[in-house]
């Protein structure tokens, strides 16, 4: 069996969740939010450790981060930037802006720039639709964006902009 | 009466418990409605029914929307239609749809002829697939006993089912979602990097080709045309109560003479019987647990009690994961197919004048864990294994129908001397309680000095998941356990654990009802009635043996005599016994 490696941070922080949930199974999503809000993504050592803390099988945790697009398992960006691709913003043209980001961005959705500063992502219903098509940076919620917002929005990032043009 | 409601199923009045679905009130009275996803064994608590495949749906009048019979509990007054147009079209559109997205590889599947998915195209008259698409596709995955083939995944989930729920392994989940879901193991790694016991389960109830077991007949064949090669074949217990299943005859007929001589005619040089080595594994583990439980008497506080079996490489493989502070606990006594192998190419092999590398070991077997266990590196000798290849009972039926055999035909004809000569205790090995009962038939005699005199143990018997009895052994009580499928064994070991019981002996079998229903046997498709038919099979050849007690089979006493010594002697310590390996996942952590 592989050797699981974890820091004493990450290790520290998933018996902590997994205790303030008493160890129940049933709160195994709940769990997985808190554990990627505190370390960022799930890689499968995290789900190892959650698996043991749960006392269930880590194939029923990688079963479930696997069936909600928000769980991920690779480290996101400084700024993790999130494209709604539920139906109202996805009519009003959500896909074109998605595209503009990963054409401007150079990265796929799921993917992490080379630098780390910014993630892609795609996902369903933020609950905005009336700002259709909405996009999330971080925590932050940008409306009735066009792909002539994307350059701006990016410019906007704390970081600076990594297309240089 | 108030505990039975009636309803209409295709114009016929009919009475059922209430609680009862609509699939179980129309089985009842011979309503045959078809089913893909779901999977019942009647009463060993056997169920798989996620209403997810949809094809088992029905027309319940008054509703607006046609109702899954597995998953819908049948009311009073209902009036139901299983074949409506509006019903087959459904079906029909289902059954197409899944199709769509599923390898059109009929010829050439191990599956065909036994797939549950080609049985329903066939039944619902497909001809055409009016849906044209992508294919999910999926890497293919190979182990020492299983082949997974996700592309043939039709998420049923009953594999998810029995990995989880009834042996509680828990190797397998469903994982992404959508047109992208499947079956499989924690990040998609491969089943040798997880702690799959190969109990082969998953694919005794796979209803397509996603999970069969890895195909030895191709090895069988090549060494059996080798004329420098001497190959011999031993047949474990259980596969004679089901073999006879591939051929058309009724589950729990006993095939023994017929097996014996179609392995013969397959050119095998030695038929001998791994009931045989099931004797010797009585005289080594029955003499363990008999000088366990003597020195845990004198007071003896380091002794390991309770003795659990280790016949079965799935419970073996299991507790090496999942109790790796316990594998001091089991019998170091192997398993009687690998006590055949090691005393095949030393004992036979010297009787013979045979080099063990010209001496090729093949064992029948109604099990998948056994091909893994045969590749277990302390079981060879110089690379050469002990035993060669493993084939399944499905894998045996398939050489002889290659090999223009007509089973029918065939007369009875016995093994070959001396690895073929078992008693009754050997028989009953391949059921439940079997060999805790084979134990015990010795284990009094020796302890005791004193002739048995029943030597049927009905209250070790049964189908039950967990049971237990005390057997007196003359004024000293030993108490005795038994667990079959994984889940009910992690019960009995937690209990241990925990200080909870207090067995001198367990048995435990991983697969349910013992070997008898083991992952290699021709497919049960959810009758369990089969199962206790092969059980049945099992005690009435015992029944009819003269000799029923291990300690007597005479080839045993002259294998001691002529070069073991005695049971537990150095030589038997060196051929019979073995050691266990902790496989938990070490947890690191770092800074």
């Amino acid at each position: 069996m592989p050797k699981i490696k974890l820091s004493e941070y990450a290790t520290t922080t998933i018996k902590e969740v997994c205790a303030s949930f008493n160890h129940n199974e049933g709160e195994l999503i709940n769990v997985l939010h808190q554990v990627q809000h505190k370390l960022g993504y799930l890689p499968a050592e995290v789900q190892e450790l959650v698996a043991i803390e749960l006392n269930i099988p880590v194939a029923k945790v990688y079963g479930v981060v696997t069936f909600y697009s928000f769980f991920t398992m690779l480290p996101q960006g400084e700024n993790p930037i999130s494209v709604c691709m539920g139906t109202a913003c996805y009519v009003r043209g959500a896909e074109q802006v998605l595209d503009e980001f990963r054409r401007q961005l150079k990265i796929d959705v799921g993917e992490t720039s080379a630098d780390g500063k910014f993630s892609l992502n795609a996902l369903r219903c933020v609950g905005a639709c009336g700002l259709a098509p909405v996009v999330m940076v971080g925590d932050r919620v940008h409306g009735r964006v066009s792909p002539s917002d994307v350059k701006k929005i990016l410019a906007e990032c704390k970081d600076g902009c990594l297309t240089h043009n | 009466m108030m505990n039975t409601i009636q309803l209409k199923i295709d114009n016929k009045e009919l009475e059922v418990p209430k609680g009862t679905t609509i699939l179980d009130a129309a089985k009842r009275n011979g309503i045959h409605i078809p089913t893909l996803c779901h999977m019942k064994l009647h009463d060993m608590n056997i169920e798989n029914k996620p209403g997810g495949c949809r094809v088992c749906v029905v027309d319940v009048k008054g509703r607006r929307n046609l109702a899954p019979a597995c998953v819908t509990e049948a009311e009073n007054g209902m009036e139901i239609d299983t074949h409506s147009m509006r019903v087959i079209n459904a079906r029909r559109t289902l059954t197409e749809l899944i199709i769509s997205d599923h390898p059109f590889e009929c010829l050439t599947c191990a599956k065909s002829g036994n797939c549950e998915l080609q049985q329903l195209a066939h039944d619902m008259g497909i001809r055409e697939i009016h849906f044209e698409g992508d294919k999910s596709t999926y890497r293919k995955d190979t182990s020492p006993a299983i082949i997974r083939d996700p592309d043939k995944c039709i998420m049923c989930r009953r594999c998810e089912m029995m990995c989880n729920k009834i042996q509680t392994v828990g190797v397998l989940s469903a994982i992404n979602r959508g047109f992208m879901a499947v079956v499989s193991p924690p990040f998609e790694e491969n089943l040798d990097h997880s702690v799959c016991t190969y109990c082969g389960q998953c694919v005794a109830v796979c209803p397509t080709g996603a999970l069969t077991e890895v195909d030895h007949t191709p090895a069988v064949i090549r060494a059996l045309s080798d004329p420098t090669k001497t190959v011999i074949v031993q047949t474990a217990p259980a596969v004679r109560a089901a073999l006879g299943e591939e051929f058309g005859l009724e589950p729990g007929t006993l095939v023994t003479g017929k097996m014996a001589a179609a392995l013969r005619r397959l050119g095998f040089h030695f038929v001998f019987d791994t009931d045989f080595a099931a004797d010797l594994t009585i005289m080594e583990e029955g003499t363990e647990l008999l000088d366990r439980l003597q020195r845990h008497l004198n007071g003896d506080q380091t002794v390991k009690l309770p003795i659990l079996t280790s016949c079965c490489p799935a419970w073996v493989k299991f507790f090496e994961h999942q109790f790796p502070t316990m594998i001091d606990i089991p019998s170091s006594a192997k398993s009687p197919q690998q006590m055949f192998g090691a005393i095949a190419k030393t004992y036979f092999a010297q009787k013979q004048n045979i080099n063990r590398n010209d001496l090729v070991v093949v064992s029948i077997m109604p099990c998948l864990a056994k091909k893994y266990e045969c590749s277990r590196e302390e079981f060879s000798h110089d690379g050469n294994p002990d035993v060669d290849f493993a084939l399944s009972t499905r894998e045996l039926a398939a050489l002889i129908k290659l090999a223009n055999i007509d089973f029918h035909a065939l007369p009875d004809e016995d093994f070959d001397h001396p690895l073929g000569e078992s008693t009754g205790a050997g028989v009953i090995f391949g059921t439940t309680g079997g060999v805790i009962e084979a134990a015990v038939r010795t284990a009094y005699e020796l302890q005791t000095g004193k002739t048995l005199q029943r030597i049927n143990f009905e209250e070790l018997r049964g189908m039950e998941g967990i049971r237990d009895a005390t057997i007196d052994f003359d004024g000293l009580p030993i108490r005795i356990g038994i667990a079959h499928g994984l889940g009910n064994a992690r019960q009995l070991l937690e209990d241990i654990k925990s200080g909870k019981s207090h067995y001198h002996a367990i048995e435990i079998m991983s697969c349910p009802g013992g070997c008898i229903g083991g992952g290699g046997q021709p497919y049960h498709h959810s009758n369990s009635e089969i199962l206790k038919a092969r059980q049945k099979a099992l005690y009435s050849e015992d029944e009819a043996k003269t000799l029923r007690k291990s300690h007597e089979n005479p080839y045993i006493i002259k294998l001691y005599e002529e070069f073991l010594g005695k049971p537990m002697s150095h030589k038997a310590h060196q051929l019979l016994h073995t050691g266990y390996f902790d496989r938990s996942t070490t947890f690191v952590e770092e800074d």
